[in-house]
């Protein structure tokens, strides 16, 4: 199985705002990958790109095809986007919206069940959008997102405007899934923390046209400690040799060495 | 009579999802009356240019109104569709079309409100039955006691309708609704 492969040469808006320049990257096979960077710089725009939303760009994409059926034929998709807001339909309860993206729902009620208890959703499945927190929201379409098995999981800042136990227990299931699943990730985020407590590599964007800048390997074991806090240390110290890490900007070389 | 107006209101809902007919803005201000009278010039004083008259009357209205609806279309929740790679039929059926619903009805229940009354001046010209024929006979008779009857009879049929479907449909599509 092949990984992601990014090369974006430029993409430029209609107005003519470049947003990525020479903006390069991969992604092994079940690799998780973060991607910081200044707000503004065009990471949403590079998730675009990779889900194949925006074709509209200078460059290749090479995806992971997706994993082959195995046994209940549930077919897997190459991809699954979860967005900053959880995007479930407000008309469908959550059991439907988990079902939505399956494309033989019918015959795969043992996994829908299987995943709403690992999400503890079981008592919810009827429920509509409306009548859920925001951190069952998100759970919700946590579920949506592993329920048809991708082999490519883009996340788009997901665990944000939550209160922090919600988004910790979220991150916890995040990882078990991922765990089980092995999907490759790319999680984009703008708390370095997050990035580095989830992630096993941590890919730094400049300002815009944005670039990938640097790139720091998190050699932390697994399971690992999802109290933000505790990584707070690395963070300071990844700051400390380069302050301008977050606003997208280098001081020279790093003994990291720059990205590529 | 009425079935064949209430008919092509539907008729009008389901055409009018993608095209766009710029006719469809001006036809509206097209007075019913010319239109019904047309209708009967040229497909004679028939039930054909009955319905015909009050569908033309409508559609372009519903039109109008539903592209209003396709417009306010939520680009994010299209996204969730295009991404998990549904097919076209899914993405229309359970993405697509519950933004409309609420488009649908609206323009579904004004356009029925119309029907009626557009019924009754398409009876009330050319046809020597229905309400509209009866109403134009009390006219002629000065006979007010009974044109408050069909009043009353016809406005009780408009509730009822309204109780037994209108309601229920809405409530259902609505159920969602914290």
């Amino acid at each position: 199985m092949t990984g992601l492969a990014l090369n974006i040469r430029s993409k430029v808006y209609p107005g003519g705002v470049e947003t990525l320049r020479d903006c390069q990257f991969s992604a092994a096979p079940g690799e998780f990958v973060a991607i910081v960077g200044p707000s503004g710089a065009g990471k949403s725009t590079l998730l675009n790109i990779a889900a194949g939303l925006d074709r509209d760009f200078d460059g290749e994409l090479v995806r992971p095809p997706s994993r082959p059926s195995k046994g209940q034929g549930l077919s897997p998709s190459a991809l699954s986007f979860m967005f900053q807001e959880p995007r479930l339909m407000p008309w469908l309860s959550v059991r439907e919206n988990i079902a939505l993206v399956l494309s033989e729902p019918k015959t795969h009620d043992a996994a829908i069940d299987r995943i709403l208890r690992t999400m503890g959703l079981q008592d919810f499945s009827q429920a509509y959008p409306a009548q859920l927190s925001g951190g069952m929201r998100r759970r919700a379409a946590l579920a949506r997102a592993f329920i048809c098995q991708p082999s490519l999981l883009l996340m788009d800042e997901p665990f944000t405007s939550i209160d922090a136990p919600t988004a910790e227990a979220l991150r916890r299931s995040l990882l078990d899934l991922w765990g089980e699943q092995k999907p490759t990730i790319l999680f984009v985020t703008h708390q370095l923390t997050e990035a580095l407590a989830l992630a096993d590599r941590v890919v730094f964007m400049s300002a815009r046209p944005a670039r990938v800048i640097f790139e720091h390997v998190c050699a932390l074991s697994r399971p690992r400690d999802l109290d933000l806090g505790s990584h707070q240390a690395i963070a300071d110290s990844l700051l400390m040799a380069q302050p301008g890490l977050l606003q997208g900007g280098l001081l020279g070389q790093l003994q990291g060495g720059p990205a590529r | 009579m009425c079935g064949g107006g209430v008919g092509h209101v539907d008729g009008g809902l389901q055409d009018d999802q993608s095209v766009v007919r710029p006719a469809a803005n001006h036809c509206p201000e097209v007075p019913a009356l010319v239109i019904i009278i047309l209708a009967y010039v040229w497909l004679g004083l028939g039930e054909v240019a009955a319905v015909v008259a009050v569908a033309v009357n409508k559609i372009p209205v519903v039109v109008v109104a539903t592209r209003e609806g396709a417009r306010a279309i939520d680009h994010a929740l299209m996204q969730v569709g295009e991404v998990y790679r549904l097919s076209r039929w899914r993405t229309w059926r359970h993405i697509y079309l519950p933004q409309l619903y609420p488009h649908l009805l609206s323009a579904g229940r004004n356009g029925l409100s119309l029907v009626w009354k557009i019924v009754l001046v398409v009876e009330l010209l050319g046809r020597s039955s229905g309400v509209g024929f009866a109403l134009a006979n009390y006219f002629h008779d000065f006979d007010v006691a009974g044109i408050f009857a069909y009043t009353i009879a016809f406005t009780s049929v408009m509730l009822v309708f309204e109780a037994l479907l209108m309601r229920p449909l809405e409530r259902r599509l609505n159920r969602w609704r914290a």
